[in-house]
């Protein structure tokens, strides 16, 4: 039998390796329905926990009387924060230093707050339950406005917090108040505005909304008594950090903790965190011995278990006359509901927010971030961005778009006006960031050329003249977003968690057919990292990635890392592939050497296996190798193929892009048209298009629902308006617009493959551009600055003030 | 914690119910408030519908019902009694090989987390019945029953032309013999 000896090309394409639009691995199960998600799972005995609620946002509880619960059928049992206390923990830490409260403990903080937990032989004897149980309350003021959070006169809300004059973050000026955190040069940006040949100012507020993934929050917590084990089985990003919570606040040893995470049903950020649902069904579980399944409905999920951005941004750009910015000026008041439980790295109360600057070469800054209690719920949560960077793009892309407008400049020539430049890099910004790569100019430039920026202003020219001669009804708007994303947190010198640094880590083991798996701290949620991971490893030690097994979610096999979210996977576990694959192919190396009776040195590495230098026929497939790993190892070498590498990034990565958005609007109804919607991402070395494109497309379509419409909004005594989907604006496939996507590549330096990550960049970026084509298209009008979100209603609103209906 | 005395003793009278699933009879004893998608998901071991809003908005539950697409969150089991209902995990050949939309959802990139995925595959596969060969209008029309929060509809879209494609080649040839 001959066989031909394949080319190299066959033998790359043979691997799938990084660069390839291979298909996922994931999607075998999530079509046939064999995916395999929390309210999938059933286990012997299994109970059903469920929440009796506060119907008031700020209410003292007078009183709880569980007795007709207890006789409804099925019912077993009913905790309230009485009961919690006696194992201590009727609170809990929340991940930003705060406590919050796992059920209401004399008062209640928001609508639709935790009160009870009432458990049951099943989901409807639960909901049974919950109606049965009274609950006194006796109503509050209540604060729904965070501008009126610290009016002297204002109402206390966080009793516990009494005479505390200090918090987690330092001084606390309020009652009311979390922390205030300041960042820059406060000296020199004053003194750049004291200078300024032109200044703007504009409160740029980010409204507040929820990641809402399709998937709600949800668990199953079994404690075997025998065993004296707890088995927490979660839609968990960061099982590790779950499983170390639940040690120390259960006080059962970390190694009898077992925290495992299935799949995923997208997260976006709002699984990040730790919720009183998960507590209440642990140790519901520790008193009756049995499984108790807490799962959330999509009420609960939009009006409890965190809520994203509400951060309210007074802007101020210095410049001169030329349009050269001078100086930027940030001050945020931000809302965190009745308790601060934002998931940031424990020395960035606000998140990365100092990214501000954005891809500007601003000479000095200073930002303040002041933040307050309401009567609202909980968080906030990074939903899908990096922590608070969203909030930072947004406040900058349309501060630019402002300047623009005072300076009479296009705005896309005012940002390649004062874009960091390619020669800069690694740049070090105002407010104390190492950025690491980029090329603005060539990325601008080509997104502008894709959609022949130069034409769409003359178009608009006319038709603003026909709209002024009062020949048309319908405005146009051409937005640009030029955006600088911060991922990939972090290094442990700055970056941890509750004291957990923020590293992640990858075990591959390679069998001895070369067969692999690989087991990893970071944990999908729909990023298919079954598929590109393998692609990482495959490009690295020459095995296909159909041959590599990727594992995440279980901590008793997965090596100890900080999960998914601020589009870490990529930066850090993908380092860690990378890492832990080198060491793979270093002891392969020794062992290749060895079969070919070279030395080391003599061999270099071609694709899937060693050759020996000069003698091309000498070659050693990493198949054979892994064989002669396990089975005739070099004398004195430990038999073995495998390795970890738990990776401490020394920066972090900065992907940025070019998004250009254009729209039509009806000035007499409001409804708006996208016209046309072009996103160029750089996130460095690229490692399954197909992939990227995909998740380009997801944000972009958040981001379309965020800046158009999508929020949680109160009435003025703390009732949710927006607590569903009838209400909660979730876009269908008719009001999508649709995405075209492009790319350059400027591979991070920092990084061994290069990559940056990509989920969360169409979110920060799209928000942005969105809001600036509406606000653009109103601009030549009289208009400086429309809030978000531009729904239909506010359109038409924003029109009328300008007396477009007379 | 209080205990109740009430174990067991869950008394609200059960009906009893026959339907056919994924071309299999089934029977079971329900109460009358129970939904079709917890007798699917709990009853039936079916999991592969999901349960997203509560509030008949998303779709993620969506089952085919004699020959109509409907959202199993939406309706009591005993509402399906005789019915004929089609779920996912009904959805493959009988040999195994996927159906053209399982297989276009993988090729065009269609999913990623995989939760809606079940429900939007049924929703296409009755729309795909009902207009073998829709426009990209017709299809974000017809599909706009159900919410997807990972994939922006753009690669469904063209994981649902690919179907259709493919399942409308399947006819030409199958009348063409």
């Amino acid at each position: 039998m001959t066989t031909a000896t394949p080319t190299r090309a066959e033998r790359e394409a043979k691997l799938e390796g990084m660069g390839c639009k291979r298909k996922r691995v994931e999607d075998i199960r999530f079509t046939q329905g064999r995916g395999n998600y929390i309210d999938d799972l059933k286990l012997p005995g299994m109970l059903f926990g469920d929440f009796v609620r506060s119907p008031y946002a700020h209410a003292r509880v007078k009183r709880i009387d569980t007795s007709k619960a207890l006789k409804v059928p099925g019912v077993l049992a009913v905790l309230t924060a009485e009961e919690l206390k006696g194992v201590n923990l009727a609170w809990m830490p929340t991940l930003a230093g705060d406590v919050q409260m796992v059920l209401a403990d004399g008062k209640v903080l928001f609508q639709n707050q935790e009160v009870a937990f009432v458990v049951a032989e099943d989901r409807y004897a639960a909901a049974d339950g919950v109606e049965a149980v009274e609950v006194e309350y006796e109503e509050l003021p209540v604060i729904v406005d965070p501008f009126k959070s610290m009016a002297l006169d204002a109402p206390v809300l966080r009793e516990d917090l009494a005479g505390k004059t200090s918090g987690t973050h330092g001084p606390r000026k309020h009652h009311n108040h979390i922390f205030e955190w300041s960042v820059g040069d406060k000296a020199g940006t004053d003194a750049a505005f004291q200078n300024a040949e032109v200044k703007i100012k504009e409160l740029i507020s980010y409204h507040r909304t929820h990641p809402s993934p399709l998937e709600t929050c949800q668990c199953v917590a079994a404690f075997d008594k025998v065993k004296g084990e707890l088995t927490v089985h979660g839609t968990f990003q960061a099982p590790h950090v779950i499983r170390t919570v639940a040690s120390l606040l259960s006080k059962i040893p970390e190694h009898k903790v077992h925290v495992i995470s299935p799949d995923i049903g997208g997260g976006f950020g709002n699984k990040v965190g730790a919720y009183p649902g998960y507590i209440c069904a642990i140790v519901a579980s520790i008193v009756t011995g049995k499984p108790v399944k807490w799962v959330e409905d999509r009420i609960e999920n939009l009006t409890s278990t965190s809520f994203a951005r509400d951060y309210h941004m007074t802007t101020e750009i210095a410049a001169t006359r030329d349009g050269k910015v001078t100086g930027l000026r940030v001050y945020a008041l931000t809302d965190h509901g009745g308790f601060d439980a934002c998931a940031n790295p424990s020395k960035f109360p606000a998140g990365f927010f100092s990214i501000v600057t954005g891809s500007y070469d601003f000479p000095v800054a200073h930002a303040v971030v002041d933040a307050v209690y309401t009567n609202k719920a909980p968080g906030g949560v990074a939903y899908r961005c990096s922590l608070r960077v969203t909030e930072a793009a947004y406040a900058i892309e349309r501060g630019m778009d402002i300047l623009a407008q005072k300076l009479n400049m296009d705005p896309a020539e005012l940002r390649l006006k004062n874009f960091i430049r390619r020669e800069q890099f690694p740049y070090q910004s105002a407010l104390g960031w190492e950025y690491d790569s980029g090329d603005y100019h060539t990325a601008l430039n080509k997104a502008m050329e894709a959609v022949g920026y130069r034409q769409l202003r003359a178009e608009q020219a006319a038709k603003r003249a026909a709209f002024k001669r009062g020949e048309t009804r319908e405005i146009m708007g051409v937005g640009v977003s030029f955006f600088t994303e911060i991922v990939g947190a972090g290094p442990s010198r700055n970056c941890d968690i509750l004291g957990l640094a923020m590293f992640d880590s990858c075990e591959i083991r390679v069998h001895p057919t070369g067969a692999a798996m690989a087991r990893m701290g970071s944990k999908s949620q729909g990023q298919g990292h079954e598929t590109t991971y393998a692609q990482i490893i495959a490009s690295e030690i020459g095995i296909p990635a159909d041959d590599i097994m990727i594992e995440e979610g279980n901590t008793d096999t997965a090596p100890y890392g900080i999960g998914t979210f601020g589009s870490r996977s990529t930066p850090v576990a993908g380092a860690a592939i990378a890492m832990a694959s080198r060491k793979i192919r270093n002891k392969a190396q020794m062992i290749a050497a060895y079969m070919l009776e070279v030395h080391e040195g003599d061999l270099e590495w071609d694709i899937d296996g060693f050759r020996v230098k000069g003698l091309p026929e000498r070659f050693k497939g990493m198949k054979e190798i892994a064989w002669a790993a396990y089975n005739s190892p070099p004398p004195g070498m430990e038999p073995g193929l495998e390795a970890v590498s738990y990776y401490d990034p020394p920066n972090m990565t900065f992907p940025f892009g070019a998004y250009i958005c254009v729209m039509d609007i009806d000035v007499d109804t409001g409804v708006y048209k996208v016209r046309r919607f072009y996103a160029l991402d750089d996130c460095g070395t690229r490692i399954n298009p197909m992939i990227i494109e995909g998740q380009v497309h997801g944000g972009l379509t958040e981001a379309f629902a965020i800046a158009m419409g999508q929020e949680i909004r109160y009435d003025e005594i703390g009732n949710v308006l927006t607590g569903s989907f009838q209400d909660f604006f979730v876009p269908t496939a008719v009001e999508t617009p649709h995405w075209e996507t492009d790319h350059t590549v400027t591979p991070s330096p920092h990084h061994p493959i290069g990559a940056k990550g990509v989920g969360e960049s169409p979110n920060v970026g799209g928000v942005p551009a969105f809001s600036n084509a509406v606000n653009d298209a109103f601009s030549f009008l009289g208009s400086t600055h429309i809030q978000m979100p531009h729904d239909y209603w506010r359109n038409w609103m924003a029109a009328k003030r300008l007396g477009l209906h007379e | 914690m209080k205990a109740s005395e009430n174990v067991g003793e869950n008394a609200m009278a059960k009906a009893h119910l026959k339907m056919k699933v994924n071309g299999r009879e089934v029977e079971g004893l329900v109460e009358p408030r129970r939904l079709l998608i917890h007798f699917l998901r709990e009853d039936l071991a079916l999991t592969g519908a999901h349960i997203g809003c509560d509030t008949t908005h998303c779709g993620a539950c969506t089952v085919d019902l004699d020959g109509k697409s409907v959202k199993s969150c939406t309706m009591f089991a005993v509402q399906a009694e005789g019915a004929s209902i089609t779920t996912i995990e009904g959805m493959a050949n009988a040999d195994g090989s996927l159906h053209p939309l399982q297989e276009g959802f993988r090729m065009e990139h269609g999913l990623q987390c995989g939760f809606c995925t079940p429900g939007m595959i049924l929703r296409a596969h009755r729309l795909l019945q009902e207009n073998p060969n829709p426009s990209e209008e017709e299809i974000r029309f017809g599909i706009s029953g159900n919410l997807c929060r990972c994939t922006g509809y753009q690669n469904i879209v063209k994981a649902i032309q690919y179907a259709a494609a493919k399942m409308g080649g399947a006819a030409c040839k199958e009348a063409a013999e």
